[in-house]
């Protein structure tokens, strides 16, 4: 990329990756979001924190475009969502709870599956799989079907699988959910060193206190409002309270999460 | 996005498609043996109580096990249609319709080329379908092997589309059974596939409306007349219809603004 490359670079990151702005949402009668608003910022590891039936997983489907958002605005990478569907998606990459990867195929034909959705041609698609892979450390496990790896292995590559056309933000979505422990903390870890990096913004939900990192930027949902968002510091000093259990337990005014 | 993007990610979704066929062994020979028993041991034991009449596209006396052949086709692809269907309900259990869904491209062009992919894999079974009645002695002209992949297309679309449009209603793998009994069966029963509409109509008038009225009837005839070089406007006509109605009726389904997404999307 060239100087106007860079120049355009500088330009698109001053936006944040993700703005998420007024937006509310119902089943029917029950009221799952109520005026929710935050932004993700490039730099940091941004928790999305709060208990099991909080909103997260309802959140994460309108960022994903796979519920529509008709209240309120989402912005990725500064494209509207709903009206720019396209560039907005283009600028995300997404690690579901469930598992997405097609057991039979190789983890090579599940990253090739996913470049051509994303409109790589073979040759970058190939260089960006082998980068992937070897950042994840699966690399010389490439051929292997998914079905042969564990269940953190999995999941690596399904993080492999969202990085692979350099989006600006990465969601994920309770993504230790049934990993036992050395690999869950693994995977804390290396999306940690991956936002601190600088190269993208993350947005990581869990109901997870032991996966939060002192320099993570917290933002703290129950019964579908946002109760705090800020650092770790900020929180508890507004709390008054010394640990981000204890500032649960007062913001959300019920017993803190696991 | 481009054009090139837009061709990728067609091609992507056509080699996913084909791989799995590929590791699905089981599937590909399950279809061709459904279609080869209805022609080997069903057709076999009908053919002396079921006189064919001359009809079009015919110009002799038939076999019945000639008759049958086209609709036989006609099950392949309506067997492939609710199977990709099966698969799809399947894949978004799994949630790799999700990894569809979120990627940047518009949703109508992602679940057509999901559509094509499937329909591409019933093309093939049909054709091979065919190579083994060829050597049964089930002889059309040679041209028709060329003159019917149109035909096998448009059907293909049409019933793929209405897998499709199931795919979006049924909420889980279990209610499938049900597809069998109440999509499948009644179409295949009440169409030309296995016996003209004039014998249906010898016995009731009702039904034979029904028939008439089916798409998968006029699939089979489209099919029919296209194995015997000959082009049938009003079964054609209807089958595009039918695709025109289940596929934007499908595309409504997946829409996140009011579709299953949304309604399903309690958990």
């Amino acid at each position: 990329m060239g100087r106007g490359g860079q120049a355009m670079t500088l330009v698109k990151n001053s936006t944040p990756a993700l703005t998420v702005k007024d937006v509310s949402y119902a089943y029917g009668q029950k009221h799952a979001l109520d005026h929710v608003s935050f932004s993700v910022e490039t730099g940091h590891c941004n928790i999305l924190l709060g208990p099991n039936g909080a909103g997260k997983t309802t959140l994460f489907s309108l960022i994903t475009g796979l519920f529509d958002c008709p209240e309120g605005s989402i912005h990725i990478a500064g494209n509207n969502l709903r009206h720019n569907t396209s560039k907005a998606l283009a600028e995300l990459g997404t690690v579901f709870q469930q598992p997405t990867l097609d057991l039979d195929l190789s983890i090579r034909q599940n990253l090739q599956y996913h470049a051509a959705l994303y409109g790589m041609g073979k040759k970058a698609a190939s260089l960006r799989i082998d980068a992937e892979l070897e950042r994840q450390n699966i690399l010389e496990r490439s051929e292997e079907k998914v079905r042969q790896l564990n269940g953190g292995h999995r999941r690596r590559v399904e993080i492999a699988r969202a990085l692979l056309h350099k989006p600006r933000l990465l969601l994920l979505d309770e993504p230790t959910v049934g990993l036992d422990v050395p690999s869950r903390s693994s995977i804390v870890n290396h999306v940690h060193q991956l936002a601190a990096s600088g190269e993208i913004a993350v947005l990581w939900t869990t109901h997870l206190i032991d996966e939060i990192q002192p320099n993570d930027q917290l933002i703290i949902i129950d019964a579908g409002t946002i109760k705090a968002q800020g650092s770790i510091d900020a929180i508890q000093a507004d709390t008054e309270t010394d640990s981000i259990g204890a500032a649960f337990s007062v913001l959300t005014r019920r017993g803190g999460p696991t | 996005m481009s054009l090139s993007h837009y061709y990728r990610a067609m091609i992507g979704i056509f080699g996913r498609e084909l791989l799995r066929f590929v590791h699905q062994r089981e599937r590909f020979v399950s279809a061709l043996v459904r279609p080869l028993m209805w022609l080997f041991i069903f057709a076999a034991g009908f053919r002396s109580t079921l006189g064919v009449a001359i009809i079009p596209p015919y110009e002799t006396y038939i076999l019945y096990e000639v008759y049958i052949t086209p609709g036989l086709v006609g099950m392949v692809q309506l067997f492939n249609g609710m199977q990709s269907s099966l698969s799809m309900v399947y894949d978004r259990e799994m949630g790799s319709m999700k990894t569809l869904l979120v990627s940047p491209l518009p949703r109508w062009y992602l679940l057509t080329s999901k559509l094509l992919a499937g329909v591409l894999v019933s093309v093939v079974q049909a054709y091979v379908f065919l190579l083994i009645a060829y050597f049964y002695g089930i002889e059309p002209p040679l041209l028709g092997y060329l003159t019917v992949l149109p035909a096998l297309i448009l059907s293909g679309l049409m019933l793929g589309s209405l897998g499709l449009l199931l795919s979006s209603f049924v909420k889980q793998l279990e209610n499938f059974a049900g597809v069998m009994n109440f999509v499948i069966f009644p179409m295949f029963f009440l169409s030309t596939a296995l016996y003209p509409l004039w014998k249906i109509q010898e016995s009731s008038k009702l039904l034979y409306r029904i028939s008439t009225l089916n798409p998968f009837t006029h699939a089979v005839e489209l099919i029919r007349f296209a194995l015997y070089n000959r082009f049938d406007l009003t079964s054609c006509f209807y089958t595009f219809c039918a695709l025109a109605l289940f596929l934007s009726l499908a595309i409504i389904g997946y829409n996140p603004r009011r579709g299953m997404m949304q309604r399903k999307g309690g958990a």
